[in-house]
C-alpha cells in the first residue's frame, strides 16, 4: 500500500480552480518527482499534503491519506501532529527558511522534544549525529549560531538534517536547490539523494528542472494548469513522454542531463493545445 | 565597538537636549507677568521686606545670573528652594516621583498585556469576523485621547456603577506602614494586601484611560508585523513539524515581529508619562503632575523648572534605554 | 482581492461621511447658536440650579438638558461651546500647520544647517511633557482665547514638522526633482512648486487631525481653569464644573463630554479616512 495517496484533490481559490481533480501516489522509499511550470500547482500539493496552504485558498474535494489515514478527515490537532511525525519539508529557500531571532540547534531539536516528546539530551546527540551526516564541521559551534552567521548552503543543510532528524517516512522537498548557486545545487541534490537512500525515506520531489528529476527520481507526475497530464517511471518518461506536452517540455530542455541548462519554454501551440483538452475535460464532467 | 559609540554620541545628544530645555523653561517663566514675591507676602508688607525676600531667592540678580547660579545648583544636585512650602525642590519632586512611576508602569503594563492580546486573538482570527471588531475597536480607542478616557471611565465606574475609587492614590482612613514612597511595590513586599487592592482601586482607572491609547497602537501595529511574519518561510515550516497556530504565533512570529513595535512603544511611552499631567489632575492622583499644575497656578517657578526638567529626564532616558534595548534584543546588531 | 478592495474603499467612505456630516452639524450648531439656543448661555438663575434634564423628574421644559449649580442652561452652553472649540480648531489648526509644515519643509529640502537646528529644537520639544508646556505658556501669556491659539501652535508645531521633514527628504531623492533642478529651476521654485504638491496630502490629514488635537487641548486647559475665563461657555469648563459636581448632576458632565468625544472622534475619523483616501494603494 502507498504511503502517501491523493485521489481527487481539488482546491480554489475563490472560484479559480487551483487544483483539478488530482491523484497521486508515493510508495514507501519511493522518490517521485512533481514537475510542471511555474503556476502548475506543483508547490501547491506539497502544500495540500503538509497543511500549508494558505488561508485563500479552500480544498473543495478529494483526500489525502497518509500511512493510510485521511488528513482531510481529521481533527486539526491531530492532523498537525501525524504530519509533524511522519512527514517533514525541505523547503526553497534556506536563507528564509530559518527564524532569525533564534539559534540554529532549538530550531532543530524543539520539534523532537515538544512533539515526539524525546529528552533535550537525545534530541541533542541526534542532531549532532545528523550535522554531521550532512557535512557539516563543528556541528556543536553551527547549533548555537544564529542563521545569519552561515552561509546559504551551510543553512539548506541544517534544514536537509532538520527534515530528516524526526524520522520521517514521507519528505516533500519544494524546490530546495533553486535558491542556491550552481556549485552548491550539486552538492545539495548529492546530499538530499545520499540521505534519502541512508534512511529510505520516501521523497516528493517538487521542481522543474528535469536534469534534477532525470538524475534523483524514479517516478515522475507531470502537471499542467493544476492537472496531472502523465504519471509515468522516469525511465520511460525520457525515453517516450506519452504526452505532447511532456514532449515539448522535454524539447525544450536543451540537455536534460546538464542542470543549469533547464530554462524551459514550451511553445505556445503546445500549450494551447493542453488548455483546450482540459478545458473539453471540464466539460464533459457534471459541474 | 560601534555599538558603545552610537550609545555615547545619544548620550551627548541627550545632554544637549536637557540644556535646550533647561533654557526654555527658565526664560519662559520669567516672562510672567505676576510677581511670585508678593503673593507670598501678607498684605500691606514693606518694600524692604520684599526686597529681602527677593535676595533669598535670587530674583534681584539679571537674568543671565540667575540662570549660572540654577544651573550651577542642578549640577550640584540642587534645584533651589519651593516658593510656596519653604521646602528643597529636591525632595518635594522625589517624594512625589514615585507615585507618577507607579502610575506610568501600571498603565504600560496594562497597555502591552492589552495590545499584545487583541494583537494576537486578530492574527489568530486573520480574515474573519473578529478581526474585523478589533479594528474598529483600534480605530476608535486610538482617536479618542487619553483625558477623554478618563472623564468617561469616572462617569461609568465612578457614578453609575461604582466599582473603583475615583479620586486620590489610597484611601485616606488607611495607615501606611511605608519607608518609601513607592506604595504599590512595598504593599506587596510587605505583604499587606488590603493596602495593595486599595491602591490598585484607585490606580485602576488613571491607568487605563492612559493606557488604552497606548494599547490600539501596540495592537495595530503588532497585529499587521505578525501578519507579514506569518507568510515568511520558517513560520510555514514550523507548522509542517506540527505545532499549533498558537505556539508559531508566539514562539516564531513574535520575536522577529516585535522589533518595530518595541521602538514605538518607546516614544508612546513618554507621550503617555506626559499624559500623567492632566490624568492625575482630574483622578486628584497626587503625583508629579499635579503637583506641577499646582506649581503653575501658585507661580512656584523652581518648582516649576524641577518638575518639567525632571520629565525631560525620564523622557530623554527613556527613549535611549528602548534604543539600547533594540539593539541587545536583535542578533544582526548585536553580532554586527 | 477585488472584493476586499471594494469592501475596504465603502468602510472609508462611510468613516467620511459619518464623521463629515457630525461636523457639519456642528459648524450648523454653531453658527445658528444665537436662534437655537433657549437660553442666555451666561445667564444664571440661583432658583433654576441643578436642574434634571427634560425626561427626568423635576425638569424644566426651560432647560432641556438641565442647568448647572448656578442655573445656566446645559444645552445652551453646549451650543455655545461649539463656536470657541471650532474657532480654536480652525485657527490653531491652520497656524500650526503653516508653521510646522514650513519648518518640516525647509529642514528635509535644505537640509544643511537649517536642518540641524530644527531637528535640534523638534528633539527638545519631545522632551516637554505638552500639556504642563501648554498650562505653563497660558500662565505665562494670560488666559483669554489668543493665548490659547498661540499655546496650541507652540506645543505642536512638531506634529508637523517630523512627518513632513521626513516625506519631504524621500521626495527630493525623487527624479523629478533631479530633473527640475537639471532644468534650472531655483532650489526655492523646487520646492514650493515641485515637493510642496506631493506633500500636500499628508499635510491636509495632519491638519485634519490636528483640529481634533486643538479640540482637545483646549478642553484640558479650560479643565484646569486657564483657558478663556471660567464664565464662558467652553465644553472644558463644563466638564470641570460637572466633573466636581458630578454626584449631585451628572448631566452637567455627560452632554459637553458627548460631544467633545464625537467631535474628536470625528476629526480624527475624518483625518485616517482621507490618509486610505488618498494612500495610491486603495485608491
Amino acid at each position: 500500500m502507498s504511503f502517501l495517496k491523493l485521489e481527487g484533490l481539488s482546491a480554489q481559490v475563490g472560484a479559480l480552480p487551483i487544483l483539478r481533480d488530482v491523484s497521486l501516489q508515493v510508495e514507501v522509499g519511493e522518490v517521485r518527482a512533481l514537475v510542471g511550470e511555474s503556476g502548475a500547482g506543483k508547490s501547491m500539493i506539497g502544500k495540500a499534503i503538509l497543511g500549508t496552504l494558505p488561508e485563500a485558498i479552500r480544498i473543495t474535494g478529494g483526500s489525502i491519506h497518509l500511512d493510510g489515514e485521511n488528513l482531510l478527515a481529521m481533527a486539526a490537532r491531530e492532523r498537525r501532529h501525524l504530519i509533524g511525525a511522519k512527514a517533514a519539508l525541505i523547503p526553497q529557500d534556506p536563507l528564509t527558511a530559518l527564524n532569525p531571532a533564534r539559534r540554529v540547534g532549538p530550531q532543530i531539536t524543539n520539534r523532537l522534544v515538544d512533539i515526539l516528546g524525546w529528552r533535550r539530551k537525545q534530541a541533542q546527540a541526534r542532531v549532532i549525529e545528523l550535522l554531521d551526516e550532512v557535512h557539516i564541521p563543528a556541528p556543536e559551534r553551527v547549533m548555537r549560531a544564529y542563521p545569519h552567521e552561515l552561509s546559504g548552503g551551510m543553512r539548506q543543510r541544517i534544514l536537509i538534517a532538520s527534515a530528516f532528524a524526526a524520522q520521517p517516512r514521507l519528505i516533500v522537498a519544494d524546490e530546495p536547490t533553486t535558491a542556491l548557486d550552481v556549485t552548491v545545487q550539486k552538492q545539495i541534490l548529492r546530499l538530499i539523494r545520499d540521505m534519502q537512500q541512508r534512511h529510505g525515506t520516501a521523497l516528493l520531489f517538487v521542481t522543474h528542472d528535469l536534469g534534477v528529476v532525470s538524475k534523483l527520481c524514479q517516478s515522475m507526475t507531470v502537471l499542467y494548469g493544476g492537472k496531472v497530464l502523465e504519471d509515468t517511471t522516469v525511465d520511460e518518461f525520457f525515453q517516450s513522454p506519452a504526452h505532447v506536452y511532456s514532449a515539448a517540455l522535454l524539447a525544450a530542455t536543451p540537455k536534460y542531463t546538464d542542470p543549469d541548462g533547464s530554462l524551459m519554454s514550451v511553445p505556445e501551440a503546445v500549450t494551447r493545445s493542453v488548455e483546450a483538452e482540459i478545458a473539453a475535460h471540464d466539460h464533459r464532467r457534471p459541474g | 565597538m560601534t555599538l558603545i559609540r552610537t550609545f555615547l554620541k545619544r548620550l551627548v545628544s541627550m545632554l544637549i537636549t536637557l540644556i535646550g530645555v533647561a533654557v526654555i523653561v527658565f526664560f519662559v517663566i520669567r516672562i510672567v507677568p505676576g510677581n511670585p514675591i508678593a503673593m507670598m507676602l501678607p498684605p500691606g508688607a514693606g518694600e524692604e521686606d520684599i526686597a529681602r525676600l527677593k535676595a533669598l531667592y535670587g530674583f534681584d540678580k539679571t537674568l543671565p545670573e540667575q540662570f549660572l547660579i540654577w544651573g550651577k545648583g542642578i549640577l550640584a544636585g540642587d534645584f533651589g528652594t519651593s516658593i510656596t512650602t519653604r521646602q528643597p525642590v529636591m525632595s518635594l519632586v522625589l517624594g512625589r516621583l514615585p507615585a507618577t512611576l507607579e502610575l506610568s508602569i501600571m498603565a504600560l503594563v496594562m497597555a502591552v498585556a492589552l495590545g499584545g492580546a487583541l494583537a494576537l486573538a486578530g492574527t489568530r482570527q486573520r480574515g474573519g469576523k473578529t478581526e474585523a471588531v478589533i479594528d474598529v475597536t483600534n480605530g476608535i480607542s486610538l482617536s479618542v485621547p487619553d483625558f477623554l478616557w478618563g472623564l468617561l471611565f469616572i462617569l461609568l465606574f465612578g457614578v453609575l456603577w461604582p466599582v473603583f475609587h475615583i479620586s486620590g492614590r489610597v484611601s485616606p482612613a488607611l495607615d501606611l506602614p511605608f519607608v518609601t514612597n513607592f506604595y504599590l511595590f512595598e504593599s506587596l513586599l510587605r505583604l499587606r494586601f488590603d493596602i495593595w487592592l486599595d491602591l490598585v482601586s484607585h490606580m485602576f482607572m488613571p491607568a487605563l484611560a492612559l493606557a488604552i491609547p497606548l494599547a490600539a497602537i501596540i495592537a495595530q501595529l503588532l497585529k499587521q508585523s505578525l501578519k507579514e511574519t506569518m507568510h515568511l518561510d520558517y513560520v510555514t515550516l514550523a507548522r509542517t513539524k506540527g505545532y499549533s497556530e498558537t505556539h508559531v504565533i508566539l514562539r516564531e512570529a513574535l520575536p522577529n515581529a516585535i522589533l518595530p513595535t518595541l521602538t514605538l512603544v518607546g516614544v508612546q511611552f513618554t507621550f503617555l508619562i506626559g499624559g500623567t499631567v492632566i490624568i492625575e489632575r482630574l483622578f486628584s492622583y497626587e503625583g508629579l503632575g499635579n503637583m506641577a499644575i499646582d506649581a503653575v497656578i501658585n507661580r512656584d517657578l523652581p518648582l516649576i523648572q524641577g518638575i518639567v526638567i525632571l520629565f525631560a529626564v525620564i523622557f530623554t532616558s527613556v527613549n535611549l534605554l528602548v534604543d539600547l534595548t533594540y539593539a541587545l534584543l536583535n542578533p544582526r546588531l548585536r553580532h554586527g | 482581492m477585488a472584493d476586499g478592495r471594494a469592501a475596504a474603499k465603502r468602510q472609508i467612505n462611510s468613516r467620511l461621511w459619518l464623521s463629515g456630516s457630525w461636523l457639519l452639524l456642528l459648524v450648523i450648531a454653531a453658527l445658528a447658536a444665537p436662534l437655537l439656543a433657549p437660553q442666555d448661555p451666561l445667564a444664571q438663575d440661583l432658583f433654576a440650579s441643578r436642574l434634571p434634564p427634560l425626561w427626568q423628574a423635576g425638569a424644566d421644559p426651560a432647560y432641556p438638558l438641565g442647568s448647572d449649580s448656578l442655573g445656566r442652561d446645559v444645552l445652551s452652553r453646549t451650543l455655545y461651546g461649539a463656536r470657541i472649540a471650532l474657532v480654536v480648531a480652525l485657527i490653531a489648526g491652520s497656524c500650526t500647520c503653516i508653521l510646522g509644515a514650513g519648518l518640516g519643509l525647509v529642514a528635509g529640502y535644505y537640509r544643511g544647517w537649517a536642518d540641524l537646528l530644527i531637528s535640534r529644537f523638534i528633539e527638545i520639544w519631545m522632551a516637554f511633557p505638552p500639556v504642563l508646556f501648554a498650562i505653563l505658556l497660558i500662565a505665562v501669556m494670560g488666559t483669554g482665547l489668543t493665548s490659547i491659539i498661540v499655546a496650541i501652535v507652540v506645543i505642536d508645531w512638531t506634529r508637523f514638522a517630523r512627518v513632513i521633514r521626513a516625506e519631504a527628504m524621500s521626495q527630493s531623492a525623487m527624479d523629478y526633482v533631479a530633473s527640475a533642478k537639471v532644468a534650472g529651476r531655483k532650489r526655492f521654485g523646487i520646492m514650493v512648486v515641485e515637493i510642496l504638491p506631493n506633500v500636500l496630502p499628508t499635510i491636509v490629514v495632519l491638519l485634519t487631525l490636528e483640529m481634533g488635537i486643538a479640540v482637545i487641548v483646549e478642553a484640558i486647559l479650560s479643565f484646569v481653569n486657564l483657558s478663556i475665563s471660567t464664565d464662558d461657555p467652553t465644553w472644558g469648563s463644563m466638564i470641570a464644573e460637572g466633573r466636581a459636581s458630578i454626584h449631585q448632576s451628572w448631566w452637567v458632565l455627560v452632554f459637553p463630554l458627548i460631544t467633545l468625544f464625537l467631535t474628536v472622534l470625528s476629526f480624527s475619523q475624518l483625518g485616517e479616512g482621507l490618509k486610505d483616501h488618498f494612500d495610491p494603494v486603495l485608491r
